[in-house]
């Protein structure tokens, strides 16, 4: 168990750079790590010969509490995972739970659920790409990108009661139905989202800047994106048409027609074709699902599982003792294991839960998609340009929040 | 080439080296003994297909022994199947072998159980904290660990 | 013909602290130290719905020697506690903190053994916004805020001096 301490990787350190090399480093606080990641770089002149990268700057002891709290108060967190696609988090861990449990939801939740995940897909592409193409330069893309986002936002504030961090679904259900004029809404929304983005692609698709910088760097092979256990756009963009959704369809996935799109490159450039088409393909499913959607309740009528109406609460004594056991000691699931993948913004996001059969999480691990991207990274940027990684850190979307947990 | 049961096929291969098998809820799980880890491990990726690493994770169960457990998730995307893989590992010194050598992603996920548990991967090439910072003493995901135990903090270092 | 030509040749009289302070308040320059959830409202107030420029403090510096604004955007953990100080302690005098969200101001809902409880415990803080994450709103509410602060302070003052 004694190993020593080391933060630099092995037979590295800051002063032996005698055969021409230099160290350099990029990050925690630099405007392209997004904030919290630091790449230690070993350059030849501007070609990188060797990267270290290194996490642990937002690591925020989230698998910890998540055994200290309740089934249901575990939600809240999973927002703040990846806080750019915040329903995808707690539907999938809502789902983990209810199979733990061996239950169900009602129909009309599920396709709730769907709807609210693939607008979260758009929100966390959107994000990404106009965070990355600001990164290069096109700041006009950003705004644009933006702009619909900010409109997104509006709906799901509209459903959820909050814009980033609206801890929506429950075990069992989820806190509120869909509003009234939801599907004229999105409609609405759609269509300037719509516009948007063919904006964005006008101006990036064939701009020969930006595919001077994404077109093959950060390159990929098939294999090695394999032997990485990458998922997600960047997997499919290698090649592989790897789809959670489609692989092992969840909640009501399967009655939708929609395509996986999937590049052939490895490359920068195939992994934003791919975003891009994906968010076309994530309102195909949107618009589905709005026709499809059933009437009727949206929450598990057992009463160990979800909060009973208001008004038998007050009104008998059952409701009443299951609405207080439930808020207090949470639903109590059977002790056993159980791993729920779900496709995450980035890729399969999984969530492993071991139950004690009390109302707390025994452990709870959180498979987050984009932390085999960024153990990835030091392999994507080898052999390119300093100036590239810009444009590979930009497309592997770290989200911080499920990278470090 | 495809498998009906894999728990089974995995069970004739290294026969009582496979301490238990369940299938809980649908996910077919083995429990593997410590020393035959990388075998079934070896197995399962060339033999039947399963290559992707999906996810590699420690797991503390005190007071009960052996204390720790490694949990990994496999995946075969051929046959879109699953698999669950589990060894157990005592609580005074929790070593495994590396499974470095046959998947990639297993290098993070291994330094993460080490820093989280204290797990030692065996012939792991670098294993070091990933997410604490170097100075920080013992295992913060380990059932003993107070949850708001704070410790001294740091300073910058160059 | 603007207002000025109606002074013609001649001049006006103010307190220093004011012409001063009034430059300050609407040009910060700011350092956005963002770090998780709170980035993504930190992103929308800035683009063009909100559009923080309104304000005079669209333009970010990523280099703290160029910045007077410290935006702490998000959870600081006890790894990046000495990074924060180290940032703070670059930015030349005069200089602000604003904390940005729960986390930066508390620790928010993560109260365990890696995060630090409210950066006000490694560097001094001016304006606290509440919220997680804030709404953008609230972020423009705090700049005006950070604006009235800074037109009360004085030239001789030696706040942040030490």
């Amino acid at each position: 168990m004694e190993r020593p301490a080391h933060e630099l990787p092995k037979n590295w350190s800051l002063e032996n750079a005698g055969d021409g090399r230099l160290l350099l480093n990029m990050g925690p606080s630099h405007p392209a790590m997004h904030g919290i990641v630091r790449i230690l770089l070993s350059v030849e002149g501007e070609r990188i010969k060797d990267a270290d990268v290194e996490i642990g700057y937002l690591h925020r002891g989230f698998e910890k509490t998540c055994e200290n709290v309740t089934y249901n108060q575990v939600i809240p967190y999973t927002d703040r995972l990846n806080y750019v696609s915040p329903f995808i988090n707690n539907v999938g861990y809502a789902l983990a739970v209810e199979k733990l449990m061996g239950i169900e939801t009602p129909e009309r939740c599920k396709y709730a659920r769907v709807i609210m995940s693939e607008l979260s897909r758009l929100t966390d592409h959107l994000t990404c790409l106009g965070a990355s193409a600001m990164e290069l330069g096109a700041f006009t893309v950003y705004f644009y990108l933006i702009n619909a986002r900010e409109d997104l936002y509006r709906l799901t504030d509209a459903v959820a009661g909050g814009r980033i961090t609206p801890a929506w679904s429950r075990v069992g259900g989820i806190t509120r139905d869909l509003p009234d004029t939801f599907a004229a809404d999105t409609a609405a929304v759609f269509k300037k989202v719509r516009a948007n983005i063919a904006d964005a692609d006008r101006l990036l698709t064939r701009n020969p800047i930006f595919n001077g910088r994404l077109r093959g760097t950060g390159k990929i092979s098939r294999e090695d994106a394999v032997s990485l256990a990458f998922t997600g756009p960047v997997l499919r963009a290698s090649g592989v048409p790897y789809d959670v959704r489609k692989a092992s369809p969840y909640l009501v996935y399967d009655r939708f027609s929609f395509d996986i799109p999937v590049g052939d490159a490895g490359d920068n450039y195939d992994r934003y074709l791919v975003r891009l088409e994906e968010m076309r393909q994530s309102m195909r499913i949107v618009e589905q699902a709005l026709k499809q959607i059933p009437a009727g309740p949206v929450n598990h009528p057992g009463y160990g599982v979800t909060l009973p109406p208001k008004e038998e609460v007050y009104g008998n004594i059952e409701a009443l003792m299951a609405h207080f056991k439930l808020t207090y000691e949470g639903v109590k699931p059977p002790a056993g294991e159980v791993y729920q993948a779900v496709e995450g913004g980035n890729g399969e996001l999984g969530f492993y839960l071991v139950s004690d059969g009390t109302g707390r999480p025994w452990r709870l691990r959180v498979r987050p998609p984009c932390f085999t991207l960024t153990a990835g990274l030091g392999r994507l940027i080898k052999g390119g340009y300093i100036a590239d990684i810009i444009a590979s850190f930009g497309q592997i979307n770290m989200i911080g929040g499920e990278l470090e947990r | 080439m495809p498998v009906e049961n894999i728990l089974e096929t995995l069970k004739a291969k290294l026969g009582g080296k496979v301490a238990e098998t369940h299938a809980f809820r649908g996910d077919d799980t083995a429990v593997i003994a410590p020393e035959a880890w990388l075998e079934a491990a070896a197995f399962l990726k060339d033999e039947l297909g399963f290559d992707f690493l999906m996810d590699l994770c420690g797991a503390d169960y005190l007071p009960r022994e052996p204390r720790f457990e490694v949990v990994c998730h496999l995946y075969n995307s051929k046959t879109n199947a699953r698999l669950r893989l589990k060894a157990r590992l005592p609580g005074a010194r929790p070593e495994l072998d590396s499974l470095t050598g046959l998947w990639l992603s297993a290098d993070w996920f291994e330094r993460e159980a080490w820093d989280m548990y204290g797990v030692d991967f065996k012939g792991h090439p670098d294993l070091r904290r990933l997410l604490m910072y170097d100075s920080f003493e013992g295992h913060p995901l380990r059932k003993d660990y107070p949850l708001k135990a704070r410790q001294p903090r740091i300073d910058h270092a160059d | 013909m603007g207002l000025e030509t109606l002074f013609g040749n001649s001049f006006l009289t103010t307190r220093l602290d004011e012409a001063i302070n009034w430059g300050r308040k609407y040009s910060f320059f700011q350092y956005p130290f963002v770090t998780a959830c709170c980035g993504m409202e930190f992103m929308s107030a800035w683009a063009s719905t909100y559009d923080i420029a309104r304000f005079g403090a669209e333009y970010p510096r990523f280099s703290p020697r160029q910045a007077d604004v410290l935006f702490v955007v998000g959870t600081v953990n006890e790894k990046l506690a000495p990074v924060l100080k180290r940032v703070y302690d670059q930015m030349c005098e005069p200089k602000w903190v604003v904390s940005f969200g729960v986390c930066a101001t508390s620790g928010g809902f993560y109260d365990n053994y890696a995060t630090v409880q409210g950066i006000d415990k490694i560097i001094p803080v001016d304006i606290y916004i509440p919220g997680c994450p804030p709404r953008p709103e609230a972020v423009l509410d705090a700049l005006i805020r950070l604006q009235e602060k800074v037109s009360r302070e004085s030239v001789l003052d030696k706040k942040h001096a030490r």
